[in-house]
């Protein structure tokens, strides 16, 4: 039994919607029946097999080869089941996805694991802005599960977002964190300006000092238990934060945004 | 039966349905870790008097605990879940909060959900912090040496309490010593709890008394002071009787602590004074686990 794999012809005139194309709904699915599943691009629809050379048995696992930033939507709404994608991805990479993994071995546009609500995505290359953050208009950003990556991150990771972890082991853009009402973003590499803005709870974990908003108040340096909880809880990913020499418990506190309700933190790693 | 030259009695130890949690104590070390579960299982000897019985069931090294600390395993027990929530809020708030550096956890997973953290946060006044690491909730509170960290809640589980036996030695002191065998062993077993001080009482009690406002009085009939006074269960050689209660998860948790014990009891035997090993019960007619002495030692 091999993997059903999709290897995209050329890469697209138009932005693809993928989100027919999950685990969960593949796994039942006959591969004449695949083919024929539409999949709408730019203002029309087209087949599965126009795009795609499909070979391999339909299961909760699928890749898709040669992928280009064209490809929006993937893993949208996916509930359980795996997708490896290789080459880049486009924008709503993992929407609103409640279980299962996506792995991307490129970059990926904006709004990757929008307003999602469990699972796991992993990134090797960089995001576009809006990682973790909601659909423009709406209230809450990411509510669960962990993203992975391992390049850099745009603006506004983690806009609004609820629950949920985002680690990263690059650099972060500009207004990372805004307006969070929960959750846990970490970031190795360095982060941009404005951080943690409007912030209201949650926590930002620096490996590196950042510049330091005005409206966040220092709270002193500490030894935190819950850290040893978060890293033991990511023991298992394949990354740096996993790496026993990354652990650590002693943080200087700085809690804020002050100007929202404040009840967030940046904890900035000490040594 | 009789092993070692000491006498298994033909009898059983009566017990009975109790709520059941478990949770996890770690501290900045050993040695503050165990004071706050010594000061959280304190007072909890018997459900009449302290409303649940608790106490330590081991220690756990940090590899063994949530956060990587040194730690306790406490259980405690109570005979609804209303009462077992209770006690398990006022102790830890009281008891463990308290106690410096100290950090608590769910021993139990699954099962009904009892409060741990969920109230206690509100101890942080507005300043608590909670977080959901790997599909549990934590509750971060600020607190004067730091920061207290309490899991959202903890599992309850169906259990049974008051598995017992008895033993009956030719003086205080041996009667004592051989308690003291039996403890050490039984330490070991898991899933259980030996609630009394030390693991021994020295006073055990049987229902009713003269006096209409108590419920349980002393046994008279194991009083070794009262042999030619009352309807005596003692023979002439008996000088002190000591129990150990067992309270634990399982039938099987509690059958493999008193078979350990009673074996460890047994290997003093006469020469050390100890003459016979018995149960208390009620007849049967109370409770609906029947731990047979003879059936645990074959």
């Amino acid at each position: 039994m091999s993997i059903l794999t999709f290897t995209l012809r050329n890469r697209p005139d138009q932005r693809v919607d993928m989100s027919p194309l999950t685990g969960n709904m593949l796994q039942d699915m006959q591969i004449e029946d695949i083919r024929k599943l539409t999949l709408r691009c730019g203002k029309h629809k087209i087949e599965v097999a126009q795009l795609f050379d499909i070979y391999g048995d339909p299961g909760e696992e699928f890749i898709i080869r040669n992928s280009c930033n064209k490809l929006d939507y993937i893993g949208r709404e996916q509930k359980s089941g795996e997708i490896s994608v290789e080459g880049d991805a486009g924008a709503y990479l993992g929407m609103s996805m409640t279980g299962g993994k996506i792995t991307v071995i490129g970059s990926v546009g904006i709004f990757a694991a929008c307003e999602m609500k469990g699972g796991q995505i992993e990134i090797k290359g960089n995001t576009g802005d809006f990682l973790g953050g909601p659909l423009p208009g709406n209230q809450q950003g990411m509510k669960g599960g962990i993203v992975l990556v391992k390049g850099n991150v745009g603006q506004r990771a983690g806009d609004k977002m609820r629950r949920g972890m985002i680690l990263v082991e690059g650099n972060a853009d500009d207004y990372c964190g805004s307006r969070m009402t929960a959750g846990t973003i970490a970031v190795m590499g360095n982060t941009g300006r404005y951080l943690g803005y409007g912030m209201k709870r949650g926590t930002l974990l620096l490996w590196n000092r950042p510049d330091i908003p005005p409206t966040f108040n220092d709270c002193g340096s500490h030894t935190l238990t819950f850290l040893s909880l978060f890293f033991a809880s990511i023991r298992g990913l394949e990354s740096k934060f996993s790496d026993p020499v990354a652990v650590f418990n002693r943080v200087h506190r700085w809690g804020g945004d002050m100007s929202s309700s404040g009840r967030g933190e940046l904890l900035i790693k000490i040594g | 039966m009789i092993i070692n030259g000491v006498t298994i009695d033909e009898t059983f130890a009566e017990a009975f349905s109790m709520k059941a949690t478990r949770i996890i104590i770690t501290a900045h070390n050993s040695k503050w870790a165990m004071i706050s579960a010594q000061a959280m299982t304190g007072m909890a000897t018997s459900v009449i008097g302290c409303g649940c019985e608790a106490g330590i069931e081991r220690t756990l090294t940090p590899f063994e605990t949530p956060d990587g600390r040194p730690g306790v395993s406490v259980m405690i027990f109570a005979t609804g879940r209303k009462a077992l929530a209770k006690q398990l809020e006022n102790r830890v708030g009281q008891c463990v909060l308290t106690s410096p550096t100290s950090a608590v956890y769910a021993g139990i997973d699954g099962g009904v959900a009892l409060p741990l953290g969920k109230n206690l946060r509100y101890f942080g006044d507005g300043y608590q912090m909670s977080k959901q690491i790997g599909g549990k909730r934590y509750w971060r509170i600020p607190v004067m040496d730091g920061e207290f960290l309490a899991e959202e809640s903890t599992g309850m589980k169906e259990a049974i309490g008051g598995g017992n036996f008895l033993i009956l030695a030719e003086s205080q002191p041996q009667a004592l010593a051989a308690c003291d065998a039996a403890i050490e062993v039984m330490e070991r077993v898991r899933n259980v709890i030996l609630p009394f001080p030390g693991g021994v009482v020295g006073s055990g009690s049987k229902v009713g008394s003269k006096y209409k406002a108590l419920g349980a009085s002393t046994n008279d009939a194991f009083c070794p002071t009262l042999k030619g006074k009352t309807n005596t269960e003692l023979g002439p050689e008996i000088e002190s009787v000591m129990e150990i209660v067992i309270d634990g998860l399982t039938e099987e948790d509690i059958s493999q602590a008193m078979r350990m014990g009673i074996e460890a009891v047994c290997n003093l035997g006469t020469g050390n004074g100890v003459r016979r090993i018995t149960a208390g019960n009620y007849g049967g007619k109370l409770g609906p686990y029947h731990f047979h002495l003879r059936e645990i030692m074959s």
